[in-house]
């Protein structure tokens, strides 16, 4: 189990980078963790088949949040299919982890579930469920 | 972590270790808690186990009584007419035979099902859905698990009945002042609660609450799920119409549950779920019911695990259900106390001569589950969400909670291991 409580996950839910709403978003998607209650809403502008920008607000652990703010960061700029395209492997690289179990594992998917909704332009994705082998 | 000294691997906690808090109320929980191959386990870090109110751990015993069980005499039962058939059968009756005497209940009133839920949607959907009609009310609190708020949920949505809900007061405890307004236009049919909430440990005063539904003809259900496991429960004397319970948190196995039920509701309401075992005689077109308890006992029940029950309850009472319970309260106090100690810890609930094994927390500025997740570096296991009782936060105006939860098993050094964690909990982020 890797340690999530590393330095650069508590740093980005101090300060969470894209935090805030968008005014007259191109998409905004809200998803939720019934589990423990985390939510996240993301605001999107889409250009010329890009992200043009995001911006994210939320309630809950750090894992989630934390997961919000390093997703968002690294699709601002990012091609939309590139978008649809991502990982749940990407999700753990970007946290830095090696896996999750199957608990903390939905706080850490949330963020990505909610860009992948954006990206395929759809209310709810929820193919980053699954478990890891 | 101080508590390493305090609680060697693979031992039940060393002989010589100070004692700091309540002391053994009745039996010795270090030697209770030798008796548990999960705690006594030898690991890294020991393990702290603070989650007794979403499942309790099993002794040795109840394993044992399981395993011979399939070892010896794995066969259906009520069927076959061999021996082992016959052995099997004799277990599973006894095991419900147990389970009667230990809630003081005739045999014939306890139905075994999966667990407290299935209990209560059997309620629900076989009596509700037979007593009630479209415009009465049932009358519920707003501590519910959801295993008590959903069924009733379903059934008012599909037959046109009112939810109404006692109010809680600031300390988490019923405002039974409220109840005349309740009850006044007669339309309530059906008081559902539960005797001790597992978020805000509440002892709900039951005997009283049934007697008041009872003189307004209302049918009184309980559910003991938190309860049955830590106090003596005698349904005769707290009056109640259907007590649901499961055996999971009661140091026997999940997948077993039991429903006691006044035996002359029981008779006169149609079962729940059709099948094998509940019927007396079967046509191609109609059946008929079979006697008590096994009319609502459709289906090859879960019979190593009714064993595995009746093993659990032969071990409560070895212990005593009123030291269980005063062992309990005694830690839920200790925890309190300490817990007062943490900077920015708020417990929910009332105070500790009013309440169960349960105590529920946050701690400012951090999510329950940041809490948890740190806690569980250290080994330490604590529930943290809304603990299935999401309206009951929303009440409480928070989105989860932490929880610490104590049995027989657990001992002061648990809470001193908790209250460490949370000063790293508050050092990560403070």
């Amino acid at each position: 189990m890797s340690d999530l409580f590393r330095d650069h996950i508590l740093e980005h839910y101090r300060r969470p980078r894209c935090h805030g709403t968008l005014e007259a978003p191109d998409a905004r998607v809200e998803d939720a963790n019934p589990l423990c209650g985390d939510r996240l809403v993301m605001d999107f502008r889409f250009e010329d088949g890009r992200i043009a920008a995001v911006r994210f607000t939320g309630t809950g652990c750090s894992i989630s949040q934390a997961a919000a703010s390093l997703v968002c960061e690294a699709i601002e700029g990012r091609s939309i299919d590139e978008v649809k395209g991502m990982t749940r492997q990407d999700m753990l690289d970007l946290l830095g982890v090696d896996d999750l179990g199957p608990v903390r594992s939905k706080c850490a998917m949330l963020a990505l579930k909610t860009v992948k909704a954006a990206a395929w332009g759809v209310a709810r994705w929820d193919d980053e469920e699954e478990e890891s082998a | 972590m101080s508590h390493v000294s305090r609680h060697p691997a693979g031992a039940s906690g060393s002989p010589d270790a100070p004692v700091v808090a309540p002391g053994p109320t009745g039996f010795d929980a270090r030697e209770v808690r030798s008796r548990f191959p999960l705690l006594t386990q030898p690991r890294e870090k020991p393990l702290v186990y603070l989650d007794s109110a979403a499942t309790s751990q099993k002794p040795q015993a109840v394993l044992d009584a399981m395993d011979r069980y399939y070892r010896t005499c794995n066969a259906n039962i009520h069927r076959g007419v061999y021996g082992i058939a016959e052995e099997a059968t004799a277990l599973f009756e006894d095991a419900r035979r147990r389970f009667a005497r230990f809630v003081n209940a005739s045999p014939r009133e306890i139905v075994f099902t999966r667990n407290s839920t299935e209990a209560l949607n059997l309620v629900a959907r076989a009596w509700g859905g037979w007593a009630l009609r479209a415009g009465d009310a049932i009358l519920l609190t707003p501590m519910e698990h959801h295993s008590n708020l959903v069924p009733w949920q379903m059934l008012a949505a599909e037959r046109g009945l009112e939810l109404r809900f006692i109010p809680i007061t600031g300390s988490g405890e019923l405002d039974l002042d409220a109840l005349p307004g309740l009850f006044a236009d007669g339309r309530v049919k059906a008081v559902s609660f539960v005797h001790v909430s597992n978020v805000l440990g509440t002892v709900n005063p039951a005997t009283e609450l049934a007697r008041i539904a009872h003189e307004h003809g209302a049918t009184v259900i309980l559910d003991a799920s938190q309860s049955a496991a830590h106090m003596a429960l005698d349904v005769k004397a707290l009056g109640a119409d259907f007590v649901a319970c499961t055996a999971h948190k009661m140091l026997g196995p999940t997948g077993i549950g039991m429903l006691w039920g006044r035996r002359e509701i029981l008779e006169a309401m149609p079962p729940f779920l059709g099948g094998g075992e509940m019927i007396r005689t079967v046509s191609l077109t109609s059946s008929t019911w079979n006697e008590l308890p096994w009319k609502f006992e459709a289906g090859t029940l879960a019979i190593a695990e009714a064993v595995g029950l009746g093993a659990a309850v032969t071990f409560l009472e070895g212990l005593g259900m009123e030291h269980v319970f005063a062992h309990d309260r005694a830690l839920a106090r200790y925890a309190m106390e300490r817990l007062a100690e943490v900077p920015g810890v708020r417990v929910l609930g009332p105070p500790a001569d009013r309440r169960g094994g349960v105590v529920a927390f946050t701690v400012e500025g951090v999510h329950p589950h940041d809490v948890a997740m740190v806690l569980d570096r250290d080994g330490v296991c604590v529930r943290a969400g809304h603990h299935c009782a999401q309206p009951l936060h929303d009440q409480l105006g928070i989105p989860a909670s932490a929880r610490a939860s104590f049995h027989c098993y657990s001992v002061p050094e648990d809470v001193d291991a908790l209250v460490t964690g949370l000063a790293e909990v508050r050092r990560l982020f403070a």
